[in-house]
């Protein structure tokens, strides 16, 4: 068993991964960058599982037989691809990994405000992880990612609770993710750090920590509300029992939706950073874009109703929801403008990141702009259920916030490991991600507003053709995201080592060594000139 | 950062003690039919002892104006929450031809 020793293993600088060693010095951890990687570890295993259940889904839908799995089977696979994917993978994956690594290092700080719940917020979410793997390897719940009663409270014979008490433990983590965030971000800035140059990246992860603590306890005592239906039979959801199921949707609906601005603003968050250092200009309209994401976070929270067009709820309801939903995708739009003005005669480079980043701008715009087609009343009539939803929300889940991910990934990669991952693969998977999720997803708009519903595992023959390209481009795609682990582990023993900044980035983080050392800056950083100063910059990039 | 303020033992209590007897008012006034004035009497005790608990236990009587500035963010995400939920519920009965529609023809939405 082994121990944390305090000395170095060799003559190197000292950095948070050298200075202490043994599985204690990890699970005992405070370092908020030591924590990011657990969280990067952990988001991995999960992308993993719930990439698995999605290939099992395409394999099944390559023919119009329902031939490889029953309705049942089916109904667990696409509805274990959802919670594990959302809950486990997206949800954490920007906030968790990059932000928890970069936010202190960004506003010039040691640490996190609160380290001990950063471990805590993370083991909460292991704990969430293992009650989650537990239920599927019972047997798995076959609800649905949204839990919709009565169904779930009441008609179901799969382990609806356990899954369920798995997102109510989950909402935990993101909490604790979140308040750090905020406590961070307000009092542990660098001399100098004001809020108007603090890099964008924060503000979007700012935005992000306000719909975590402000939405996502109203998603638990929902789910609380179901576990105590389903098992005390309390008619809250179930109209059999005197409940309202769309009661349910509107409790669901109020956290789920602004989660789905959790999950994409940390993407844009990354996207900003990326556009500016690979153009060398500052951000077009910065006041406009950090304004954009605290836009986004609270509008996010006044557009729910147009998941529910069809349930039932009043139709000036729907009307007032649809209205605010066009208004959301103002801010969403004025990002869109600034990243390409920013670009508009910046001197671009086309490395990896930037790569990831071209792909985020041109699928979000896509995913943003078929969520108008949806908030419009009368098309989303036609559209409800069917495979045009599914396109619209992985076009904005995994063509941007995935993307975004993976770019960001590699743009830090240098600092967080200090090595250089092969340029050549990196380039190269991005764009085997970039044809590959296109072949996925756009043959479902085309599935959809032909009237493909949804949720599935047999289909009109008609269909097939879409089908079969989506399951082929699934393919590439999974090559896609294969490819970067294994160069990037491969980096990780014989990558290049980096320097400092490699990209000739601005922002404290990269006037730190790479990999940083335990308390990020030898002597404390001061902020002495405004953010993404890159004027007269001619900082050369360094690639492996 | 918030100052650290101590709280005299003596006020614990005496919060202590109303949210007990607030407690119990609770439950003798649900035994009384007051009719529709049950559920205001019920959520009014309890909007008193959200209060008492929120600005004496957790101390937001002594805190920043940024924790204040969170603490009221939450109530009016809760306000969201519940006026836009109530709005679909009111709204719900004004179909077309209905009592909240008094000319023109009578219709089934959705039929």
């Amino acid at each position: 068993m082994s121990t944390a020793i305090e000395t170095p293993r060799s003559t190197e600088t000292l950095n948070y991964l050298n200075t202490k060693y043994g599985w204690k010095s990890w699970l005992f951890t405070t370092d908020h960058k030591r924590i990011a990687i657990l969280y990067l570890i952990s988001i991995s295993f999960f992308f993993l599982l719930g990439g698995i259940f999605a290939m099992l889904v395409r394999l099944e839908l390559a023919t119009p037989a329902g031939d490889l799995f029953n309705s049942d089977t089916y109904n667990k696979l696409f509805t274990m691809h959802g919670i594990v994917m959302i809950f486990f993978f997206l949800i954490p994956s920007i906030p968790a990994t990059l932000g928890n690594f970069l936010i202190p290092m960004m506003i010039g700080a040691k640490d996190l405000a609160f380290p001990r719940i950063n471990l805590l917020s993370w083991y909460i979410y292991i704990v969430a992880g293992l009650i989650a793997v537990g239920t599927m390897a019972y047997g798995g719940v076959d609800t649905g990612w949204t839990f919709y009663p009565p169904f779930s409270s009441t008609y179901s014979r799969t382990y609806v609770v356990a899954a369920a008490i798995a997102v109510f433990v989950s909402g935990f983590s993101s909490i604790l993710t979140g308040l750090n965030f905020i406590v961070t971000i307000h009092k542990m800035r660098a001399p100098g750090m004001t809020f108007d140059r603090l890099p964008l990246f924060v503000w979007a992860h700012y935005a992000t920590s306000l719909i975590q603590l402000l939405g996502t306890p109203v998603v638990a005592i929902t789910i609380a509300l179901l576990g105590l239906e389903r098992i005390f039979h309390v008619g809250i959801f179930d109209p059999a029992i005197g409940g309202d199921p769309i009661l349910f949707q509107h409790l669901f609906w109020f956290y789920s939706h602004p989660a789905v601005y959790i999950m994409i603003l940390p993407g844009m968050g990354v996207i900003n950073e990326i556009v500016a250092c690979f153009s060398r200009k500052r951000p077009f309209g910065y006041p406009f874009i950090a304004g954009s994401s605290i836009g986004i976070a609270v509008l996010g929270f006044l557009v729910w109703g147009h998941h529910m067009f069809v349930t039932g709820q009043s139709m000036y309801a729907s009307l007032v929801f649809s209205l605010l939903s066009m208004a959301v995708a103002v801010p969403s739009a004025i990002k869109v403008f600034n990243w390409t003005a920013t670009m508009y005669k910046g001197s671009i480079r086309f490395e990896t990141p930037m790569l990831y980043a071209f792909g985020f701008i041109g699928l979000f715009t896509i995913g943003g702009l078929t969520g108008l087609f949806l908030a419009t009343l009368a098309t989303n009539v036609h559209l409800t259920d069917t495979y045009f939803v599914v396109a619209h929300f992985h076009y904005v889940m995994v063509g941007g916030m995935v993307l975004g991910y993976l770019g960001g990934l590699h743009f830090w990669w240098p600092k967080i490991t200090g090595r250089m991952y092969p340029e050549f693969w990196g380039k190269l998977s991005a764009l085997i991600v970039f044809v590959g999720f296109n072949f996925t997803f756009f043959p479902q708009f085309l599935a959809g507003y032909a009237g493909m519903p949804r949720r599935y595992h047999a289909y009109a023959p008609e269909y097939q053709v879409f089908n079969v390209m989506s399951t082929a481009g699934a393919s590439v795609l999974g090559i896609g995201f294969t490819l970067p682990l294994i160069y990037l582990i491969w980096s990780l023993f014989y990558g290049p080592k980096a320097p400092a900044n490699p990209w000739g980035a601005k922002g404290l983080e990269w006037e730190t060594s790479s990999p940083p050392p335990t308390y990020n800056f030898d002597t404390p950083p001061v902020m002495n000139e405004e953010a993404y100063n890159y004027s007269g910059d001619d900082t050369g990039v360094h690639v492996g | 950062m918030t100052s650290h303020q101590v709280v005299p033992i003596k006020v614990y209590v005496a919060v202590w003690a109303a949210l007990s007897i607030l407690t119990m008012t609770t439950w003798q006034v649900a035994l009384i039919d007051l009719g529709p004035f049950n559920i205001i009497a019920a959520i009014t005790i309890a909007v008193v002892k959200m209060l008492l608990v929120v600005t004496i236990f957790m101390h937001v009587r002594q805190a920043d104006s940024l924790t204040r500035l969170y603490v009221g963010a939450g109530f009016l995400w809760l306000v969201i929450l519940l006026g836009i939920l109530l709005c679909d519920y009111l709204s719900r009965s004004w179909i077309p031809g209905g009592q909240f529609w008094p000319s023109g023809p009578a219709m089934i939405v959705g039929g």
